[in-house]
């Protein structure tokens, strides 16, 4: 379970999150939303280790993730991420992409690297079972025929399902995922719950910042709302969306003549 | 013709007019009543000439339509891709026979290659692979040359035995400059190699007492094969003496350019054995994206540091095998134009490429040394009073026409001349990847 | 207590011919994001332009001191500053939006061809002059040491803070300077906002050079001789104060153009001349582990 208390993050002058606390209990997808500019990927730095929180803690299992360096976050602490601007590795292949991920396995199988040099080493083997998880996640986001082909040349909706799949290969415990239906058509939102939906469904808990209501409402368990930094909100997606909080933070004080805003919600 | 590209050279001269007519037609001259001016309307003449006549040529190439200019260039890029399968094995076949042609000229050359070569396929790790940008890496060079002189004038060890001294003592300068410029972006990791380059080649010329300072290190033993020297002598212990052969000089010659091959040959097989390692893959990774790779749970410190040791590690070889090869090193040798060429090298061959770096370091330092020649023949044909003044100059024109080659190359190639990626693993099929797609690295 | 006013004077005024530098070097680095390392040797293209132009306006008869130094210098930062717009034009506009290592290649090679063509040119051997503006201040005696203060000195400060306060309104206040400051901020942008981005860059280059030269101007009055190298050493250290003092900061380079000043000039005075060099430049890895984007460098905070 991540635990995040008291967390406070300022830049300079600006206070980006304040004093933020909440759960995302394992097995849950969780998922962060707000206003443009309420700090949710600043929370996710926080986490995921590229920045350091000015006060708070946050702690995954027996992890302390607010005082270890990113690398180690990812490699002992098992939380993965995406990016909101897709970072893939674009001058190499989508299978390379994956093996990459999977390079601290790997690393330990080659001797120091000089063994493996020479031929004398595990590597071999540990490479091809790296394939074969590879594939096994090809399958898994459809791209097992693009498996040879530069990751820069792949359509958007294939990219960001590669940097899920790509993240996914280090064997986390915990996923987060910045914006991951960004430019996403419907149908590909919904191809993008169903492959949410199984990694939950292989043990590994989510935590999302997102901003399409579709993919919200329909596959988490838990959702927190921010806004200017602070929570103003934290329950189930029917809770959120009956919120008041929640419906002024996003929409704002309206006038009498605006269609209810209650309606326009529901409908999402 | 139309009047365009007439005009545009028209301009064209009359700018190289403003430039050349101070420095190239008014010459301060030194004499013994001081500094003196003098008016060479000749030397401006023919450089404005060329200017302008230059650029009549390269607009009416340039002419050529959009169209032809892509076809040709396709053309060109697949012809070299389909020539590739086989300019590898052809290049290795050469590169073992050349000896035998017996010509000393021609192995001494092939020996200053492979050099290059060798050191361009070390730095090859550092900013090809892992994107670093490091300007300095004649410190390793210099590192290498000088541990491996001054171990063998002190204590008296050979070749061999220093040889990996030299590579460990390199990779330990390589762990140096990598710690401070962990942190650091591109243009501040250039300048910070650079200072890292000169501040060596300024300890070595001033720690007199460690390096002898400017005079250098003279005395340097030669390797041996197996224990046979190659002295001039032909006794017992020496290879003539071995294989009841005359003792000349070209055996040694030989010998030390299958060394460097060998050398060479090694630095490449292991420069594309850590490529389809998790640790290449973890380089070339790091060059396209450092953020996702922290993101994925890699060491990015540990990768950069094992990149800028492994490059530093080669760089100290190819410098111990320089110092053997003169016999003698001196700072001078270490120079900012060092890294510059070698940086060049690893450019103009297409960052990552092994066989781009090997073609690029046969085109420029061999184009070099023709060049060299190819002057100084010149300058003796050229005994009318008018060139008189120029001929005793030929030989600086060399780096003059060094400089403008280097900009000329990147101007029309700016990828290099191997441009494209192998992946290092695939699923069915190895498809080469186009170089527009692979990142140049921002560190 | 005189002695290292002494050299407090002279590194400040050392310190102010390499800020000079500096800022062509920072100027086009902030608006295109590459080193141009060919900067340096314009600023000994500068300093031989002063001199030709001073022994020319000599044997044309015009003696009068004050005429034939605005003349020269004048003459210097049009020539120079034509050089900085012909490199521009010719080895580095055709590689823009290239990746970053072939202009870098490009502007070594332009480098090495300023160097040697100087070189072929104007021949090997270094130019001396007479001292033009001779004597000075005597500020203070202590102990026999005296300490100076040369009407050269002031003349370089004088001159270096009189440029620099020009170009900071000019890229402050008015119009062009704003459409410098746009480019450097994103050049796309500009350029789709309908700023003509070729000539704001060639603009950048040759104000660049023009500040270049009027520092090899300054160090052929200030040293009395020149020759085809100082522009290598020059630039490096001239580089090395743009980025300690965070690359793309104007004040910056000048801040830095002082501390390496300061730091060589002071090195040299108390410790050693040899390794001066080898101080400034450790000074400045120091200072790089600490503030990886310089002194007053805007830290590049990369988005996430």
């Amino acid at each position: 379970m991540l635990t995040v208390e008291n967390l406070t993050m300022t830049f300079g002058g600006l206070r980006a999150v304040d004093s933020l606390s909440f759960e995302a209990r394992d097995g849950n997808i969780t998922a962060v939303i707000g206003p443009n500019g309420a700090g949710k990927t600043t929370v996710f730095n926080c986490i995921t280790g590229f920045y350091r929180p000015t006060r708070g803690s946050i702690t995954l299992g027996s992890h302390a993730l607010h005082r270890m360096a990113g690398h180690r976050i990812a490699s002992i602490a098992r939380v993965a991420r995406t990016f909101q601007n897709i970072r893939l590795f674009a001058g190499m292949t989508v299978l390379e992409n994956l093996l990459v991920a999977q390079h601290n396995a790997l690393m330990a199988s080659t001797g120091f690297g000089i063994l493996a040099v020479l031929g004398l080493s595990r590597y071999p083997k540990a490479e091809a079972a790296a394939i074969e998880k590879a594939r096994h996640w090809l399958d898994a986001i459809d791209l097992t025929s693009r498996a040879d082909d530069p990751a820069g040349a792949l359509p958007y909706g294939a990219q960001r399902r590669l940097e899920i799949a790509r993240a996914m290969c280090i064997d986390p415990v915990l996923l987060c995922l910045d914006e991951p239906a960004a430019g996403l058509n419907p149908r590909e939102s919904e191809e993008l719950n169903q492959l949410l939906l199984k990694i939950r469904e292989g043990g590994c808990s989510l935590l999302l910042i997102e901003h399409d209501m579709g993919v919200v409402m329909r596959i988490s368990d838990h959702i927190v709302v921010l806004d200017h930094g602070k929570k103003i909100a934290d329950g189930t997606p029917a809770d959120i969306r009956a919120d008041p909080a929640v419906i002024a933070a996003y929409l704002g004080e309206g006038d009498e003549d605006e269609e209810p805003v209650e309606e326009a919600v529901s409908a999402g | 013709m139309n009047r365009g590209p007439l005009r545009d050279a028209f301009v064209s001269a009359i700018v190289a007019l403003g430039l050349f007519v101070p420095i190239v037609g008014l010459v301060a001259g030194n004499s013994e009543r001081g500094l003196v001016l003098t008016f060479h309307p000749v030397a401006t003449g023919i450089v404005v000439g060329l200017v302008f006549f230059g650029r009549l040529l390269t607009l009416a190439w340039r002419g050529r339509t959009r169209a032809e200019a892509r076809k040709s260039n396709r053309a060109f890029a697949e012809a070299l891709t389909r020539a590739g399968k086989y300019i590898t094995p052809a290049l290795i076949v050469v590169a073992v026979a050349l000896p035998l042609t017996g010509s000393r000229y021609y192995v001494d050359l092939g020996t200053l290659v492979l050099t290059y070569i060798m050191l361009g396929w070390g730095l090859n790790i550092v900013v090809g692979l892992a994107g670093l940008l490091d300007l300095g890496y004649v410190a390793f060079y210099a590192v290498g040359a000088y541990s491996f002189a001054i171990l063998a004038t002190t204590f008296g060890l050979g070749f061999w035995t220093c040889l990996p001294l030299a590579g460990i003592l390199a990779a330990f300068a390589g762990v140096l400059l990598g710690f401070p410029v962990l942190r650091l972006r591109g243009d501040y990791l250039a300048i910070v190699t650079l200072a890292f380059g000169e501040i060596i080649r300024i300890v070595l010329t001033n720690w007199v007492s460690l390096t002898n300072g400017p005079n250098g290190i003279t005395g340097i033993p030669r390797p041996t094969l197996f224990g046979l020297a190659f002295s001039m002598d032909g006794g017992p212990g020496t290879f003539a003496g071995f294989f009841n052969v005359e003792p000349t000089v070209i055996q040694r010659i030989i010998f030390l350019y299958y060394v460097i091959l060998v050398m060479a040959l090694i630095t490449n097989w292991v420069a594309l054995r850590l490529r389809r390692l998790p640790l290449g893959r973890a380089w070339e990774a790091l060059r396209e994206d450092e953020v996702a790779c922290r993101a994925l749970g890699i060491n990015v410190r540990n990768t950069k540091l094992t990149a800028f040791a492994t490059g530093a590690m080669f760089g100290g070889f190819a410098g111990a095998f320089f110092a053997t090869r003169q016999a003698f090193i001196s700072p001078e040798s270490f120079t900012f134009i060092e890294s510059a060429t070698v940086l060049a090298i690893v450019v103009l061959g297409g960052l990552g490429s092994q066989l781009g770096v090997a073609l690029a370091a046969i085109v420029m330092v061999g184009g070099l040394e023709s060049l060299r020649d190819f002057l100084s023949f010149l300058g003796d044909q050229m005994n009318s009073p008018v060139f008189a003044g120029i001929a005793g100059e030929l030989p600086l024109f060399r780096m003059l026409i060094f400089g403008l080659a280097l900009v000329i190359m990147m101007v029309l190639r700016p990828r290099g001349l191997v441009s494209g990626r192998t992946p290092t693993v695939a699923l069915t099929k190895r498809k080469e990847i186009s170089a527009e797609l692979v990142a140049q690295g921002r560190g | 207590m005189a002695y290292a006013l002494q050299q407090l004077i002279n590194g400040v005024t050392l310190g102010m011919i390499y800020g000079l530098i500096a800022v062509g070097y920072t100027m086009v680095y902030g608006i295109i994001g590459m080193i141009n390392f060919a900067h340096g040797d314009i600023f000994m293209v500068g300093s031989f332009l002063t001199l030709i132009a001073l022994l020319g306006l000599a044997a044309l008869g015009i003696t009068a001191v004050p005429l034939a130094l605005a003349l020269a210098l004048i003459f210097a930062a049009a020539i120079a500053a034509l050089y900085g717009w012909t490199i521009e034009r010719v080895a580095y506009r055709p590689l823009r939006g290239s990746f970053r290592l072939a202009p870098l290649i490009s502007a070594i090679g332009m480098s090495i061809t300023l160097q040697n063509f100087v070189q072929v040119s104007q021949g090997a051997r270094v130019k001396p002059i007479e001292q033009i503006i001779p004597g000075g201040i005597q500020l203070m005696d202590q102990n026999g040491f005296t300490v100076q203060l040369s009407w050269m000195q002031i003349a370089i400060v004088v001159v270096t803070l009189v440029v620099l306060g020009i170009f900071t309104w000019l890229v402050t206040r008015t119009p062009l300077g704003r459409t410098m400051r746009a480019c450097e901020q994103d050049l796309k942008m500009a350029a789709l906002l309908g700023i003509d981005t070729d000539r704001t860059i060639a603009l950048t280059f040759v104000i660049g050079a023009a500040l270049a030269a009027v520092a090899g101007f300054m160090f052929l009055l200030y040293y009395g001789v020149i020759d085809f190298y100082i522009g290598f050493i020059a630039g490096i250290k001239a580089f090395t104060a743009a980025v300690l003092g965070g690359i793309g900061s104007l004040p910056g380079a000048v801040l830095g153009g002082l501390l390496i000043g300061l730091i060589e000039v002071f090195w040299s005075a108390y410790f050693s001349v040899e390794y001066k060099d080898v101080a400034a430049f450790s000074i400045l890895i120091v200072a790089l582990i600490f503030l990886p984007s310089g002194i007053l460098g805007r830290a590049e905070v990369e988005k996430v």
